[in-house]
């Protein structure tokens, strides 16, 4: 992992350790998601601190995904979702200022729970972001292809194959493929919804050391419903609870602090297994 | 004792459906042969079609069919690109263009094909002026053949993977991008079947072509010619044309031939293209 480009590196952080630098990326105030008349998600205040992984973790339902998707503004291809509240990005807010989402994307890349490989060839999936963003040169384009599979610890299994269909390959190498493909547009934010729980656990074992070796040099919001892996991979952690029908942010703070002293009630019950 | 009847039923149905095409595809092959030669393929028809060949004949058809193909696969793959990408999911809840574009078009899927061709002898020939032509014959029959071809590239597209369009999208691609790399490649098979439907239902068509491409049997010298289609040709001949069997046998089995060709061409062009699309 020497090879890895640094434009977003903050340093490298020990293991455990919280972030060195604690500096907001993303802040958002009081976000509320409906769908119609059904909302899922109601005043959420977080902020997402830049070269550290931020674990979304809560029973299935309680809004985590509807919270992922508004920082990308994915959430905007459900024309019926609702979002109001700040969510303050560079400077902007995305949720009312003027935004490029084609541009807002390329920066907060997003990883989805079942891999989601093009049809293409493994070339060809990484090459098409690129052209679309405008990347002309041929050769650098190479480069960067090249670069962000060894990132992801594939160019040694692939590159031989380059050209053969990416729906050919392993659950945890279309899912490693699939980070890749995000990372080669040089995002800053990774968003990532549950990217383990479809892989088997051998490749999610993969995919996760993958995730560690991504804390410092890019912002990581992981979703997952598996706290041995939350607690493993995060440097902070939000637990999102349901009550009466309506995702919370219930606690946030450093997952280290959150799993071995939980401020609340229910992060204790959930944590210790004893709910949810 | 059930299951045995059933399967004897499912064997034997499929048994009489075949040998029945079998019989016909025979008949025409033999009779056909018998018939045909190069200089009928090439000929121009002399005696009412009696002698002569079909030479101008394969030219009108060609030209027709071409225009039809022309103008309804664009049209066509536009509309379900509509359909399946900007209204959402089908239901009575759907934006009322949708929804009505989408019944609209299977109702006219079913109608006749002399509905067609009166239709397209009253608009392109006499409202548009377009007389009794190829123009009018190959719009014609694009109209007849859009209806089926815009619902199966529709449901091709619908039946694509949503992974892949929330993926591009979540790559900051754009909804023209992901469908025009992604979707339309990943929904060629639906895209192909409606290609061959379309292409044998317009190659096959009398009835829409009669009021609009007319009967005349020379060789078209511009587009706004009447020309005379194969099939015309063949339901002429067998028709109204006593002793005209022969040459009628031998313009089916061309008929047959052409629709093959055309098919597969269509396909392997088709295919070749989107592989092009899915490697490059």
């Amino acid at each position: 992992m020497k090879t890895l480009h640094p434009p977003y590196t903050l340093g490298h952080i020990e293991e455990g350790t919280p972030c060195c630098v604690p500096q907001p990326h993303l802040r958002v105030q009081d976000l509320s998601v409906r769908y119609g008349t059904k909302t899922v998600l109601s005043q959420v205040s977080l902020d997402i601190y830049k070269g550290c992984i931020t674990a979304l973790i809560g029973p299935s339902g309680c809004g985590k995904t509807s919270f992922i998707s508004t920082l990308n503004k994915l959430i905007e291809l459900n024309d019926h979702a609702e979002v109001s509240g700040r969510i303050e990005f560079d400077g902007q807010d995305l949720l009312r200022d003027p935004i490029d989402e084609l541009r807002l994307r390329r920066r907060v890349g997003m990883i989805f729970q079942k891999p989601n490989p093009f049809p293409l060839s493994i070339w060809r999936n990484l090459d098409l972001p690129l052209k679309e963003h405008g990347v002309r040169d041929r050769q650098l384009r190479g480069q960067k292809i090249e670069q962000a599979l060894r990132d992801v610890g594939l160019w040694d299994e692939v590159s031989d194959r380059l050209d053969s269909s990416a729906l050919a390959l392993s659950g945890g190498q279309q899912q490693r493929l699939c980070i890749a493909r995000a990372l080669v547009l040089e995002p800053e934010i990774l968003l990532m919804d549950e990217p383990c729980s479809a892989l088997d656990p051998l490749a999610s074992a993969v995919v996760e050391e993958l995730i560690l070796r991504l804390r410092g040099r890019y912002t990581v919001v992981i979703v997952t419903h598996n706290l041995a892996q939350a607690r493993r991979v995060a440097n902070y952690a939000a637990f999102f609870w349901m009550t009466e029908r309506v995702g919370k942010l219930i606690e946030f703070g450093r997952c280290q602090h959150l799993f071995e002293s939980p401020g609340h009630e229910l992060t204790a019950a959930y944590i210790s297994g004893a709910r949810g | 004792m059930a299951d045995r009847l059933f399967s004897t039923f499912v064997f034997a149905s499929a048994a009489l459906v075949v040998s029945l095409m079998l019989w016909v595809l025979a008949d025409v092959v033999i009779e056909g042969t018998a018939h045909f030669s190069w200089h009928f393929l090439f000929a121009e028809p002399a005696d009412a079609g009696r002698a002569g060949g079909i030479g101008s004949i394969l030219v009108s058809t060609l030209w027709i069919l071409l225009i039809a193909l022309l103008v309804a696969l664009p049209l066509g793959l536009g509309v379900a690109i509509w359909l399946a990408e900007f209204t959402g999911k089908p239901s009575r809840f759907a934006p009322f263009p949708a929804r009505n574009t989408g019944m609209t078009l299977d109702i006219l899927a079913g109608v006749p094909s002399i509905v067609y061709g009166l239709f397209g002898n009253a608009f392109f020939s006499i409202y548009l002026g377009l007389g009794f032509s190829i123009l009018s014959g190959g719009l014609t029959l694009a109209c007849m053949i859009l209806p089926v071809f815009i619902r199966t590239c529709e449901s091709g597209l619908r039946a694509v993977n949503d992974d892949w369009r929330r993926g591009a999208l979540a790559l900051g691609m754009t909804q023209t991008a992901a469908i025009w790399h992604i979707l339309l490649p990943a929904a060629r098979p639906a895209i192909i079947a409606g290609l061959v439907l379309g292409i044998g239902r317009a190659t096959a068509e009398t009835a829409a072509l009669i009021f609009t491409s007319g009967y005349v049997d020379r060789m078209p010298g511009s587009l706004l010619d009447s020309g005379r289609a194969l099939a015309v040709h063949i339901y002429d001949l067998s028709m109204n044309v006593t002793g005209g069997d022969g040459a009628a046998y031998a313009s089916a089995l061309v008929l047959v031939v052409l629709i093959i060709v055309l098919n597969t061409l269509a396909q392997s062009l088709v295919d070749s293209w989107f592989k092009r699309r899915l490697a490059a």
